[in-house]
């Protein structure tokens, strides 16, 4: 194993998948000779050449729907956005074309293709650059919707999710991109739809994905020192989601905070709860409680941005409410 | 001669009207009385392509170009010591294109921009403290902090620039020509976007219904030659984004957008024809910006030869101090002298806004809604 970031381990799921397949290809805005806006790419080009690495004009649509077609052609597109906030733009080529292509057509059409690109808030860099679109995706038949919260699942979910035969939405965060973990060298493969634990604990099950798995695991710390026993279950699929996984643990538990960057309204953590309380009632000893954003658009401000997003401090109380503690 | 006199005269009138009108920066030695500013430009004043420039009017515009880029080195400067966050994109090299379409510009037109925004409202006459308390996130910022670099929104002076999403701006600037004809208020719609931004799908679905509906609208393509590290030719099969309309039937011209004359002078006419009912026009402003893309961009992509042919082959502030000292308008010792007020204003500014304090947290739930429906989730102002 070696000491890598998330973004190298990126990078090095997609280069081990185009050594190996020569249909796979990688395309959007910068990373070519760039070499990635966020230098997710670093030295791609170099080594695939401008036939399997190809910097676009700034065409969201077009280029999603390229990639749309390319795949339908037999070619296995990675199509990047800089960021998920742009591919709001190309949401018609995902939603009524990526999605949709293998029902409309009977089954003659595949579409495999990866989607990625960086989600969720970043920096101090306001209401449109900011936002978490898993919900969206992961409402919709047809799509996979995966996210990986640490570097060595970025390469094995990354890998796998290149080599499945459907389309996937692979949402990365900005934030994390500079994150070091141990990474298996060589070929590594996550297979899709499995949860993982990243702590193991008897007293409460926190729920987190991406960025917010780190968030829940700090908080795990803080409540350790509290006498309480968390266990942290990070989806990393969220569609299809693992909820034997979840269930599993808090039938252990019988207590569960889900946690999401995003808004709560018809979030993911409104789809988890909902599992947890159609498949696990008899095991729960409180309501499941949910640590989300605020509803509002992300301000700029650093006082009002910090503000706007879930902290550990609330993830902790939310525990210590489930558990009685509060 | 004789003859330009006579035509000096005639335009001296248009140009104390348009002095009139126009808003100089908040910098206090600008403010001249009326009258004597009129006596001086009977006089004074300087002719470029049959086109009569006050010295008054050249001053106000010199300036103004001077204070927008000792605005954005003073941003830059705050973003380096951490007191800006995010994206912050400056406009050094770009301040012609800024002050000359302003200079052109009715106040009651609109204008929208991109995230590379600060130039355009500060040429467009909002109070500096308050661009610059944007720029920190404090309360007195021309949003109240929520927005930052890449929205600078002022509806006092039709100024709904500030949009963060390449090629957003321009549907929504078409849609306020289409207001303005639906009115027919002769207003035009200013719609600016960058040689990256005009490969967006959306400029050409605009560019249509703007010309099958004749709307009052400039589309200004800022030519700065990159999109992010993708140069134009990297990006565009083809090059000369004038000519974009062409199968819209889109009129299209190309301005040396370093020339803040040639810049003022050719809007005027762009602004014309969209004012007078003949529909939409492309202007494209040969420009160039010498700063990185954003702060973060170390711009390696570019050769230092080809920066320093633009920085100081054709910089618009050195050109114009030259056009003005050969024509005896002012002398090199006034515009140091100058250099050094607006420096000092550009302090002034920054220390003004930085005493301001971040906007209350209650802020964070203000203007999500207009209409707040109280008793149905998610409820308003509160969390679940
Ligand atoms: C739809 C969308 N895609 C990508 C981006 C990221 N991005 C921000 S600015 C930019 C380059 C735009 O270049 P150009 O239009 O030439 O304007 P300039 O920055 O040169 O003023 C890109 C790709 C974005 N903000 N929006
Ligand atoms: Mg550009």
């Amino acid at each position: 194993m070696a000491k890598i970031t998330y973004r190298e381990a990126l990078n090095q799921a997609m280069c081990q998948e185009m050594e190996r397949d020569d249909r796979v290809f990688l395309m959007g805005e910068e990373v070519a000779e760039y070499n990635g806006a966020y230098k997710v790419s670093q030295g791609m080009l170099d080594k695939f050449g401008p036939r399997r690495v190809i910097d676009t004009p700034i065409t969201e649509l077009g280029f999603a729907g390229l990639g749309v077609g390319a795949a339908m052609a037999g070619l296995r597109p990675i199509i990047e956005f800089m960021t998920w906030n742009f591919a709001v733009l190309a949401a018609d080529q995902i939603v009524n074309a990526a999605a949709k292509m293998k029902y409309m057509t009977g089954g003659q059409y595949d579409c495999p293709m990866v989607f990625r690109g960086a989600g969720g808030a970043a920096a101090r860099v306001s209401s449109q650059h900011s936002q978490a679109f898993e919900n969206w995706y992961a409402n919709i038949p047809g799509l996979k919707v995966v996210m990986p919260s640490n570097p060595a699942d970025a390469k094995g979910l990354l890998a796998a999710s290149i080599r499945d035969n459907d389309t996937v939405i692979f949402i990365e965060n900005e934030i994390n991109y500079g994150d070091i973990g141990e990474v298996p060298e060589g070929e590594y493969i996550i297979p899709l739809g499995k949860a993982d634990i990243k702590r193991v604990g008897k007293d409460v099950t926190l729920i987190a994905h991406s960025r917010m798995t780190g968030y829940a695991l700090l908080a795990a710390e803080e409540l350790a020192k509290q006498g309480i026993d968390v266990e942290v279950v990070d989806p990393r699929t969220i569609r299809p989601l693992d909820e034997a996984t979840i269930l599993a643990s808090v039938a252990k538990t019988n207590r569960a905070v889900v946690i999401e960057e995003g808004w709560r309204f018809a979030g993911i953590g409104a789809e988890i709860s909902a599992r947890i309380m159609e498949k696990g009632f008899d095991d729960l000893d409180a309501p499941v409680a949910r640590v989300t954003g605020k509803d509002v658009p992300m301000p700029y401000a650093a006082n009002l941005e910090q503000y706007a997003l879930p902290s550990v401090a609330e993830i902790v109380e939310a525990a210590r409410v489930v558990c009685n503690r509060a | 001669m004789f003859y330009s006199l006579v035509f000096s005269i005639s335009k001296v009138a248009l140009a104390a009207l348009l002095d009139a009108r126009h808003h100089s920066p908040s910098l206090n030695h600008l403010g001249d009385s009326m009258a004597s500013k009129k006596k001086q430009q009977d006089t004074a004043g300087m002719t470029q392509e049959g086109r009569f420039y006050s010295a008054e009017r050249l001053h106000a515009m010199h300036d103004m170009m001077l204070y927008i880029r000792r605005f954005e080195e003073k941003a830059g400067q705050m973003y380096g010591l951490k007191k800006i966050g995010g994206f912050c994109h400056l406009c050094n090299g770009q301040e012609a294109v800024c002050v000359g379409m302003d200079e052109a510009a009715e106040p009651t037109d609109y204008m929208l921009t991109s995230y590379r925004d600060h130039g355009h409202i500060l040429a467009r006459g909002t109070d500096g403290v308050a661009v610059m308390a944007e720029l920190l996130g404090r309360e007195g910022g021309v949003v109240g902090g929520k927005g930052g670099s890449m929205h600078m929104f002022d509806k006092s002076k039709n100024f709904a620039g500030g949009n963060g999403i390449v090629g957003e701006q321009v549907p929504i600037g078409t849609g306020f020509a289409f207001a303005s004809k639906y009115r027919d208020d002769k207003r035009v719609s200013i719609t600016i976007m960058g040689d990256g931004g005009v490969n967006q799908g959306a400029v050409y679905e605009s560019f249509n219904m703007a010309a099958l509906w004749k709307l009052p609208v400039v589309f200004v393509i800022e030519n700065n030659q990159y999109a992010m590290g993708t140069s134009l030719s990297r990006a565009s099969a083809e090059t000369h984004l004038y000519k974009r309309g062409i199968s819209f039937k889109v009129p299209g011209i190309q301005v040396d957008g370093m020339d803040v004359l040639e810049v003022e002078r050719k809007m005027t006419e762009a602004l014309e024809h969209a004012r007078s009912g003949q529909g939409p026009i492309i202007v494209e402003m040969m420009t160039y910006r010498y700063r990185g893309h954003s702060m973060s961009d170390p711009a390696t992509y570019r050769t230092r030869d080809e920066v320093d042919e633009w920085r100081s082959g054709r910089d618009p502030i050195v050109r114009l101090q030259k056009q003005m000292v050969e024509a005896g308008l002012a002398t090199e010792a006034e515009f140091k002298q100058k250099d050094k007020d607006i420096k000092k204003e550009v302090v002034a500014v920054a220390k003004a806004a930085e005493a301001q304090s971040e906007p209350e947290l209650s802020k964070l739930w203000d203007d999500i809604l207009t209409d707040e429906i109280p008793n149905a989730y998610p409820y308003p102002r509160q969390v679940g």
